[in-house]
């Protein structure tokens, strides 16, 4: 009798484990039903809803400046963007152009953004699977980003720096030498964060050919963002549907075939490459214009739907608002990038280790008020 | 043989990674990059736009800036200000004039949005770099913000 068939004899039984909401892997409160059949896993059930804070019921309440604020909290590392898919979406309403230096000031910042947030997900990932030296790391380079914020919009995290129709103000004077400080010093370092992490034996043992996810699945489940582009799934609307300054940047699309953990983790550490070099092509020449164009205090979008796409750091969100002609939104829907991405996760798990999922989990990238608003 | 050649490469990708950490603690660092909160807290000096809480300033003469129009009161997304207000008479004319009686604001519910400050036509509320707030007592964070016995300043309006 062989080892397979001893094994094929011993009577096993299948049983339940939640992995959350409360789990350190999980980074918020995302419950999953595991099924588990010794450690292979044979379904996982999101279970969500532990952090509802119906974002869009409160839009409907309240005016159009008044939503912005509330995009902050939804996917709280690219606030900024989430913001501006607001805005986007009632300036198009308003039909109203900003000027040159308002679509230059936001895409730098969506890009400063942008390397924030893989920062963060670059020392979490490498804290999920062992490595704590990462955060630190991660949290050096993220702490200069945040004072940029800091000084020029006031707050660290949730900045509330747009408003329909530009900006709430104008730019620190110490905006642009900070921004290029940052960038010198973080060139010399996204090389040190590939030594430390990338080539580690351990690592790439771990991530590679786990949790693969096909092109084909990646489209039929709408998963987008850096997760997506793993895939090879071209999914980028900054590239697709450029809005802001990203028309007149020359940046590329990061692609990888694999599929696997790994590949998705290449794909947001080449992105890093690709936001500094956004940035580089645009601080050096911000133009003059006025920071906010003139807007009504008391904004009424015509009748009629409006719907604006940007890409976070996550992936593709949307912002849709219906508008009977109030100074409030009849119904307002944001397609978060978690949420879809969330829906592949049985898909891509079954028939994995735990550990693997913690994995895969950590490749997904997920901000989980995002997924539940 | 490649089990061998695993060993090798293993354990060398491990010490490129640990050439990174050493190289850290080899070369001493110029102070921490954390901030060293609360000692630090003589020198600690905020940006000027962070947003620690809204105050409005007075003058030596105790006087403000705020009229009472409201629009920072509609301009607040959950109600972290409220108003209240009443008709004063206006000596030298005669005329009713709208004047506030309580400035009061709920720092407990604020986002720290800005759209108050942004809303304000004669600048009287600003943000102050205070951050501080921790009490035992949830009503301490509410707060009127003009002082007992002030005035807006003459000639000032919305």
């Amino acid at each position: 009798m062989t080892d397979q068939q001893a094994q094929n004899k011993i009577k096993t039984e299948e049983y339940f484990i939640n992995m959350g909401p409360q789990h350190p892997a999980a980074h918020g409160v995302l419950r999953l039903i595991l099924t588990i059949d010794g450690e292979i896993i044979k379904n996982v059930e999101p279970d969500l809803g532990y952090i509802h804070r119906s974002i869009e019921k409160m839009c409907e309440r309240d005016s159009y400046q008044q939503i912005v604020h509330l995009t902050d909290r939804m996917d709280y590392l690219s606030s900024h963007i989430n913001n501006e898919a607001v805005c986007l979406t009632v300036e198009k309403g308003l039909e109203i152009e900003v000027s040159d230096r308002v679509k230059v000031i936001r895409t730098i910042i969506d890009e400063l953004t942008r390397i924030a947030s893989h920062c963060l997900w670059w020392g979490v990932m490498g804290m999920d699977l062992g490595a704590l030296t990462t955060y630190f790391y991660a949290f050096r380079d993220r702490e200069m980003i945040n004072d940029i914020f800091e000084e020029t919009c006031g707050a660290r995290l949730t900045m509330n720096y747009n408003v329909p129709g530009g900006l709430m103000f104008d730019i620190h004077p110490n905006f642009v030498k900070r921004t290029k400080d940052f960038i010198t010093h973080f060139k010399t370092k996204i090389p040190e964060y590939d030594r430390l992490l990338t080539g580690n034996v351990i690592f790439q043992k771990r991530t590679k050919g786990v949790g693969i996810l096909t092109k084909e699945d990646a489209i039929s489940f709408g998963v987008s963002g850096p997760t997506a582009r793993g895939s090879g799934f071209s999914s980028d609307v900054r590239k697709h549907h450029p809005y802001s300054a990203y028309d007149r940047v020359n940046f590329k699309e990061i692609l990888f075939t694999e599929g696997d953990t790994f590949a998705r983790y290449q794909v947001r550490m080449m992105e890093l490459w690709e936001s500094v070099s956004i940035i580089e092509q645009l601080i050096d020449n911000i133009p003059e214009g006025e920071t906010k164009a003139a807007t009504k205090a008391v904004i009424k979008l015509p009748k009629g739907e409006f719907y604006q796409r940007v890409e976070t750091a996550r992936g593709e969100l949307g912002v849709y608002i219906n508008s009977t002609g109030n100074k409030n939104p009849y119904r307002v829907k944001f397609r978060s990038p978690g949420f879809s991405n969330l829906s592949v996760l049985n898909h891509i798990s079954k028939d994995v280790l735990i550990g693997d999922l913690v994995a895969t989990m950590a490749s997904f990238d997920f901000v989980i008020p995002d997924i539940d608003r | 043989m490649s089990y061998f050649s695993d060993i090798y490469k293993g354990i060398k990708t491990l010490l490129t990674g640990m050439s990174v950490t050493g190289g850290y603690f080899i070369r001493a660092r110029k102070g921490a990059i954390t901030q060293q909160y609360p000692d630090n807290r003589e020198t600690l000096k905020m940006f000027d736009r962070f947003r620690g809480e809204v105050v409005m300033p007075h003058n030596a003469d105790n006087r403000h800036y705020c009229t009472g129009c409201q629009s920072c009161e509609i301009a607040c997304p959950n109600g972290s200000i409220e108003i209240i207000w009443d008709r004063a008479v206006d000596p030298e004319t005669g005329k009713k004039k709208k004047k506030i009686d309580k400035h009061i604001y709920h720092l407990s519910m604020c986002t720290m949005c800005g759209l108050c400050i942004e809303a304000c036509p004669t600048d009287a509320i600003v943000w102050a770099p205070n951050f501080e707030n921790s009490v035992y007592d949830r009503s301490k964070l509410t707060k009127i913000l003009n002082q007992p016995g002030s005035s807006v300043l003459d000639g000032i309006e919305d």
